[in-house]
């Protein structure tokens, strides 16, 4: 057995020089005459120690980091490849707290695995849910999902079992698999990390997807934003083709599924599942009314399946240990697994896989380490752009996608943004407004236009003209925007603004009880 | 990448090997676009005669995304992460400091040719926050210093 040594190419453990530790290793190996492989894994998450260097020993997998190319000689001579003691020496990778405290279930494989290897991905427990699931009928499959409680992870929290349930029983001639790989929440980066470090769990999800309602083809959608990402997908679906996971007659089993991986162009817009339709018929991202819903009528008209990355990444658990399995873990009608993705002015930003129910306290302070910085936590931003805003004083509030809607914020896809005191979050509301502005498809006027508008309304409340007027006037935009929205986008984005407002008035030039006042 | 140069019969050849996927345009456009670096506005009747579409049709989703440029881009493509994380590490001070060496607007390329400054509102690298695109090289944990240094070795290639 040839010794092994893991380097990830997880693009943002490239983007802190990954490549160059690969390069730098692949060198004084070859200079000292050493074999060993390098596996370029995914990364585990531990995002403060990239670029982290696992190497395989009797005694587990013994993790460095974060390691520079400089380092590189004097960790050989070390004795790195034996797992010696030195500075950056972690100990095996899966004691350190911040991963040994998770519950990794979506992520089992990521940053363990050679994302590219079939043969990794099978052996740690890949393609027994879709084994399982074509033994069984398509109701069945759905009873399952049902079972497990798992609701939609891009943001909106539908129940995944009815969804396919909708497709299942909607009769058509053709039906479609969608990933929504757009992931434009700001803060969000779990797709990325499940494309780039366990691909093969995407595909298995959305072929078990297909499998239970009947559809034949399939598109994943990820964002241009991730050329690494989509590259993965591209070579992962091409392995699974060649070796009968994917095609025709798959497993045996008389199947069908094509799948092709598409870029999006940079619209954040076409994250919203019926905007990523249209942009997937190579139209404009705009979004569509609804009903019908895409269940029902989806891309080029069919009955199709729209999920989420994580959504999807969930499904081949559920099939492999059972709905009950997955149900297990969380909290009240948030169950399973929540991935949080953790970012901002904090110590240790990583990717924290746990059940529902830890509180935003816990993540910031016992996993996040506090701010990076160093100076007092001052506001989070939960649940991606359109996100409300919380105080520090609200960081008890456990994840569960009641809970936190009950103190007038939002999940959506699990991201948590951290700022520190230095933070204008007058700023940030006009940030909100010119985000919207940016990204508005342009169907509903309230967005178009009345975004922009409240730029200029937050303009003149920093600058301190007419202020009580002018804050007035952002409140009825405000609402305008709320009921005059077709989609979250527009009807959201009152949530950072009025939640900046509402919590941190004295930035905005107010006093609390001003901002109070209707 | 580009050279602002562009050729008929390349765009006529991957309109023709691409048109008969589903929903073929976008990656029609993205395969010009890798080409080209942009999408020549020539380009589109070609485009909207082998797929059977209007060239208003072409040009309202050329111009609805924002990937697709209609003019050649610099010489290099510098992208800055605008979103809240990397505002929470000082994504300021790298717009300030790039805008201000080059000088340079968001969608603005220099008059030399040589860099082209764009938005991006994240990469997923909200890990390691603020992030940078040179090109297609990803830059986490980025500071004005080192993208100095990176700004000034692309100058002297
Ligand atoms: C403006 C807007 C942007 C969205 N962006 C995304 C996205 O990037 N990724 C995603 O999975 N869902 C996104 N959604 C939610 C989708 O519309 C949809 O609910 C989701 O993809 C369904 O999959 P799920 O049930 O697995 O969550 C967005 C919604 C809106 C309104
Ligand atoms: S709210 Fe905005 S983005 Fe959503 S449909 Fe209306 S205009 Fe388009």
């Amino acid at each position: 057995m040839s010794r092994k040594i893991y380097v990830p190419a997880d693009s943002s453990a490239v983007s802190v020089g990954a490549d160059a530790v690969a390069q730098a290793i692949e060198r004084a190996l070859k200079q000292r005459a050493i074999s060993a492989q390098l596996v370029r894994n995914g990364s585990r998450g531990l995002y403060w120690l990239e670029p982290m260097v696992e190497v395989e020993t009797p005694r587990g997998r013994i993790a460095y980091g974060p390691v520079s190319p400089e380092n590189v000689e004097e960790l050989l001579d070390a004795g790195m490849l034996e797992g010696a003691a030195h500075r950056l020496c972690l100990g095996p990778a899966e004691d350190i707290p911040y991963l040994r405290n998770q519950e990794r279930l979506t992520f089992s494989r990521v940053g363990l695995v050679d994302p590219l290897s079939l043969e990794d991905y099978v052996s740690h427990g890949g393609y027994r849910g879709l084994r399982r699931a074509l033994e069984m009928s398509g109701a069945e499959i759905v009873e399952e999902v049902v079972a497990s409680g798992l609701r939609g992870r891009g943001g909106a929290a539908f129940p995944t079992g009815i969804k396919w349930k909708t497709a299942l029983e909607t009769p058509a001639d053709q039906k479609y698999v969608v990933c929504n790989a757009d992931e434009g929440d700001s803060g969000t980066f779990a797709d990325r990390m499940l494309m780039e470090g366990d691909p093969f769990v995407v595909i298995e999800g959305m072929t078990i997807a297909a499998v239970c309602v009947g559809a034949t083809r399939g598109y994943i959608y990820i964002r241009s934003e991730y050329p690494h990402s989509y590259r993965t997908m591209v070579k992962a679906i091409a392995s699974a083709y060649r070796n009968g996971y994917l095609g025709e007659d798959i497993l045996g089993s008389g199947k069908t599924f094509h799948l092709e991986a598409r870029l999006g162009a940079g619209a954040y817009i076409c994250g919203e599942e019926t905007a990523l339709l249209e942009s997937l018929e190579g139209k404009r991202g705009m979004v569509r009314f609804r009903p019908p819903v895409p269940a029902v009528k989806g891309l080029f008209g069919k009955p199709t399946v729209l999920n989420n990355v994580v959504t999807l990444a969930s499904v081949p658990i559920i099939l492999e240990k059972g709905g009950k399995f997955y149900h297990a873990y969380g909290t009240g009608r948030s169950r399973g697994t929540l991935t949080i993705q953790l970012a901002g002015n904090v110590k240790r930003p990583g990717l924290i896989e746990k059940a529902f129910g830890v509180t935003l306290r816990e993540i910031i302070y016992e996993y996040g380490g506090g701010t990076a910085s160093g100076r007092p936590v001052r506001a989070v931003q939960l649940g991606g752009p359109l996100g409300a805003y919380l105080p520090e004083s609200m960081l008890d509030v456990p994840l569960d996608y009641e809970a936190v809607a009950s103190v007038g914020g939002m999940i959506g896809h699990g991201g948590i943004v951290v700022f520190d005191d230095t933070v204008d979050m007058a700023q940030m509301a006009r940030y909100a407004m010119e985000f919207c502005a940016a990204e508005s498809c342009g169907k509903c006027t309230p967005c178009r236009i009345g975004s922009t508008r409240g730029v200029e309304v937050i303009d003149r409340i920093i600058a301190g003209i007419e202020r009580e007027a002018n804050v007035e006037l952002l409140r009825d935009l405000c609402e305008t925007l709320k009921y005059g929205s077709l989609c979250a986008l527009g009807g959201l984005t009152p949530m950072p603004v009025l939640s900046a407002l509402k919590h941190f008035p004295q930035d905005f030039g107010l006093l609390p009880q001003e901002a109070e006042l209707r | 990448m580009s050279s602002g140069l562009w050729d008929k019969t390349a765009v006529a050849e991957i309109v023709a090997e691409l048109k008969d996927r589903e929903g073929a345009l976008l990656p029609i456009l993205h395969r010009i676009q890798d080409r080209f670096g942009y999408i020549p506005p020539d380009s589109i009747p070609i485009i909207a005669s082998g797929l059977n579409l209007s060239r208003a049709e072409v040009h309202g989703v050329v111009s609805f995304y924002r990937d697709f440029r209609s003019e050649p881009p610099g010489v290099h493509v510098i992208r800055i992460c605008r979103a809240e994380s990397c505002q929470a590490m000082g994504a300021a001070s790298l717009i300030d400091y790039v805008k201000q060496e080059l000088k340079l607007e968001f969608g603005g390329t220099d008059r030399e040719g040589f860099f082209t400054l764009e938005p991006v509102y994240c990469f997923g690298n909200c890990a390691c926050s603020p992030a940078v695109m040179v090109d297609e090289q990803i830059y986490g944990r980025m500071t004005p210093e080192r993208l100095e240094s990176l700004l000034r070795k692309l100058r002297s290639a």
